[in-house]
């Protein structure tokens, strides 16, 4: 294998990896914050057909890319409307919004099929990016240099911050936050909202970035993913942004055994079928579930009260 | 204290109205600066919903709050707290996963660098001599250090009036007094502090003032030191006191339940192992297990009651080996078992009082029959359950939900009691039971036990267990003290037996 060939690997695993790490980035924060929300497919299609509707009436990705925010938020308040206001089952609910999400999406869709923006590719200079090791540092997108900031942005923020640390009480147990004086519901919305942003622009990169039009549910399972990825990581950021790059590999094993990778270089992987390497993120999850319960709580950084509706009555 | 003084915090005609109950009605009291006050009633008498509204959880229906001799509206917690009250709750407010410095953090209105707050708090850690790490993860805390982040918590409020729900229900009699000496200190300097409690020899001991609640009206405002425990029960439950019935003692029969080196792993990461316990009970005979909450009762309950399998000679049961047996199959052994938790443990919420019934007397009173439920047998005898324990229901299709603590209590003890078992396993068999419900089941216990059947009662309530049993054993930290007759038993050894390596009283006490 030439440099060439490694450096052309390494982008294409930072492009698959993108999308999943912004959105796991968005759904730990909700999930830390009690609340699990398996909407994020259908928040991501939103964000996909928002960021590119954006860009084509106004011409500009930047734009584009708070539209992806915005979708992608909008929708998720929607189910947190129902699972915080009206207590409805957070899982059930999840699952409606990813169905709705994509329904949406497809109809939002309709005028804007066939549409072609340009790429919301790399804003440096080219000769920057002319040499192969530029290539590796400045040849992306902006949204991947905002998704790996986003990373020390939010593990100092649960971490350092006063927020953060409200945030974390009201995921660790709703009721004493309550008892305190701390608005549970308000800080569930917040946290949702963030999750649904980060859900969106992650969903735009498919049809920003990766292929710059807009396809039905072209972001295909990704959001699964990145629900996989949040647990995968044991609700800590920095194993999340490990475990992105991690899944983002195998997501490139699956294209690499696709286009036949295999078959010059390691012949004896080349009888694996590709479906093989798809399915190993959710694989690797339950590996990584197993080793957390074997090891006990401790290896856990699950928050206590996740996916339990906060009923303040009782 | 002036008769003039203006009072710090003052209630008048407090009235608080939920759906179905009147939770407060009229209720009218003060509290002077420096004063230490008990608010004394049953469960549901009110004194909860009471101190919400001083903290600012709720709001009052009708009558006001006056602080300081002012008009106040306690919006919120918050507001509470910048007023001067702070509060320990019975229920701690902690959070398990995270640091006893992130705790008392989130308990601060106002953001505070971490290393300014450590400062602080070690400065009213030594003024108050309450000891505590700053770093430890709350998971790996006494129940009696959990209850200390929570007095820093509101000391480092500077309040002038404190609210302590309950505190003493699951500390060691060491710990105690270990409290009541803060709180002395803290009325010595002024604050006031507002005592909830049902315990009265300690509101005798501490408190200059009571105030009786009954049924959410205010029966009694009274001296405690001049009344007796007597009296005031009396006035709690509007009634004068049944002392627990004994029949001429018949002495014990053989042994019943034989418990020998009994060995349990531990159960997930926070769980306790057993250590060789021993001891065994005997025809008639009520065995207590004392100790402080997280010494390892859940798991010898669950080894008890067969939920969790041990070694098949651990455990006798009229000489027969039950170690291996399964919960229903013990069962059918004739082992019965009350856990502590009534909802979701011991009972199905959602389900009916007969389909509760049921689940554990199916094998019994054969209320199985090819698979199919016959479901006359079960509410007929749900029915004569609610009868013989006067359980408060709409009948044998009321939902185990609906029913209060107390009655729900009822409703499982009578459950088993009825089936006849030769041992009955029961663990805090009137936590969060009101007075009158606590000693129907005690005497439906004692009455249990004089017909031939062995009882064991696991009680973090030491009064409980030094009125109901004939021998007394300690558990700590999974191991069981050697059991000893009540009549010799010492309050000061069980409590430093209770204490172990997390109490601080062994140590002082040493």
């Amino acid at each position: 294998m030439s440099p060439e060939y490694i450096i052309a690997a390494i982008v294409t695993i930072v492009g698959l990896t993108t999308p999943i790490l912004l959105a796991g980035l968005g759904e730990l924060v909700v999930e830390k914050s009690g609340v699990l929300n398996l909407g994020v497919e259908g928040m991501m299609l939103v964000g996909a057909i928002s960021g590119f509707g954006v860009t084509v009436l106004t011409f500009s990705p930047w734009l584009g890319v708070l539209g992806a925010a915005a979708g992608g938020a909008v929708a998720s308040m929607l189910f947190a409307v129902l699972v915080l206001q009206l207590n409805s089952n957070q899982v059930a609910t999840g699952l409606a919004l990813t169905i709705f999400g994509t329904g949406l999406s497809s109809l939002l869709g309709l005028s804007f099929t066939g549409r072609i923006i340009v790429p919301f590719l790399s804003v440096f200079p080219d000769a920057l990016a002319k040499n192969p090791i530029g290539r590796l540092i400045f040849g992306y997108s902006p949204i991947v240099y905002f998704a790996l900031i986003m990373v020390p942005a939010v593990y100092w923020f649960l971490k350092s911050t006063r927020a953060g640390l409200i945030l974390r009480a009201v995921g660790e147990n709703d009721h004493s936050a309550h008892s305190i004086g701390y608005s549970v519901v308000m800080v569930r919305y917040a946290a949702i909202a963030f999750g649904g942003a980060m859900a969106g622009i992650g969903g735009a990169y498919f049809s920003m970035v990766i292929t710059p039009m807009w396809a039905e549910k072209m972001t295909a399972g990704r959001g699964w993913i990145a629900l996989a990825l949040v647990v995968f990581a044991g609700w800590r950021t920095g194993r999340l942004l490990a475990g992105a790059y991690f899944f983002g590999f195998l997501m490139w094993l699956e294209l690499f055994a696709k286009a036949n990778g295999f078959g010059t270089t390691l012949p004896f992987l080349q009888v694996i079928p590709s479906q093989f390497w798809a399915a190993m993120p959710y694989v690797m999850t339950i590996v990584a579930l197993t080793i957390i319960s074997a090891r006990g709580t401790a290896g856990s950084n699950a928050p206590a009260c996740l996916g339990r509706p906060f009923l303040p009555s009782t | 204290m002036q008769p003039s003084q203006t009072p710090r915090l003052e209630l008048i005609g407090i009235t608080k109205r939920f759906p179905g109950v009147l939770a407060n009605d009229q209720v009218t009291f003060s509290v002077l600066a420096g004063e230490i006050h008990a608010l004394l009633g049953e469960n549901g008498a009110g004194k909860s919903t009471l101190v919400k509204m001083i903290y600012g959880v709720m709001q009052p229906d009708a009558g006001e709050i006056r602080w300081d001799g002012k008009r106040v509206v306690v919006t919120n917690p918050k507001a509470a707290r910048k007023m001067g009250v702070g509060m320990v709750f019975q229920h701690f407010s902690l959070f398990e996963a995270m640091t006893v410095l992130e705790n008392i953090a989130l308990g601060m209105d106002a953001s505070i660098p971490a290393r300014d707050l450590e400062a602080k708090i070690v400065a009213v850690m030594r003024q108050y001599g309450l000891k505590l790490e700053p770093h430890r993860i709350v998971s790996t805390l006494s129940v009696g250090e959990r209850q200390r982040i929570e007095i820093v918590r509101a000391l480092l409020l500077n309040p002038s009036l404190l609210i302590m729900d309950e505190p003493t229900s699951v500390l060691t009699p060491q710990e105690v007094d270990q409290l009541f000496i803060v709180l002395r200190q803290l009325a010595a300097e002024g604050c006031s502090i507002l005592y909830i409690s049902h315990k009265l020899h300690e509101i005798k001991a501490l408190c200059d003032t009571a105030t009786i609640l009954r049924g959410g009206k205010l029966v009694d405002t009274c001296d405690p030191r001049v009344e007796t425990s007597r009296s005031m029960a009396e006035k709690m439950i509007g009634g004068s006191l049944k002392d627990i019935q004994r029949g001429a003692s018949k002495g014990f029969g053989a042994d019943k339940l034989v418990v020998q080196n009994l060995s349990v792993a531990k159960d997930g990461h926070f769980g306790i192992p057993l250590r060789n316990i021993s001891f065994r009970v005997r025809a008639g005979e009520i065995f207590g297990i004392a100790g402080v909450a997280g010494n390892g009762q859940n798991a010898l309950l669950l080894a008890m009651s067969g939920e969790v399998p041990c070694d098949d000679a651990s455990v006798t049961v009229d000489g027969v080996k039950v170690g291996r047996m399964t919960a229903k199959q013990r069962r059918l052994a004739g082992v019965a078992s009350v856990p502590e938790e009534r909802n979701g443990h011991a009972a199905v919420p959602e389900f009916s009082l007969s389909d509760n019934a049921i689940l554990t007397a199916r094998d019994r009173l054969g209320m199985v029959t090819g698979g199919m439920i016959n479901k006359r047998a079960s509410v007929t005898y749900a029915g004569e359950v609610i009868t013989a324990f006067a359980v408060k229901s709409t009948g044998p299709a009321a939902l185990a939900d609906s029913l209060s603590g107390g009655n729900l209590q009822k409703f499982i003890m009578g459950r088993e009691i009825m089936q006849k078992p030769a041992v009955l396993v029961v663990s805090q068999p009137t936590w969060g039971v009101d007075a009158g419900a606590a000693g129907a089941i005690r005497q439906s216990l004692v009455d249990l036990a004089a017909t031939g059947s062995a009882i064991v009662v696991i009680s973090q309530d030491l009064d409980e267990l030094l009125s109901l049993c004939d021998t007394l054993a300690v558990i700590n930290e999974g191991r069981l003290s050697k059991p000893m007759p009540v009549a010799d038993a010492k309050i000061e050894e069980i409590g430093l037996l209770m204490g172990g390596v997390h109490g601080e009283g062994a140590i002082h006490a040493a």
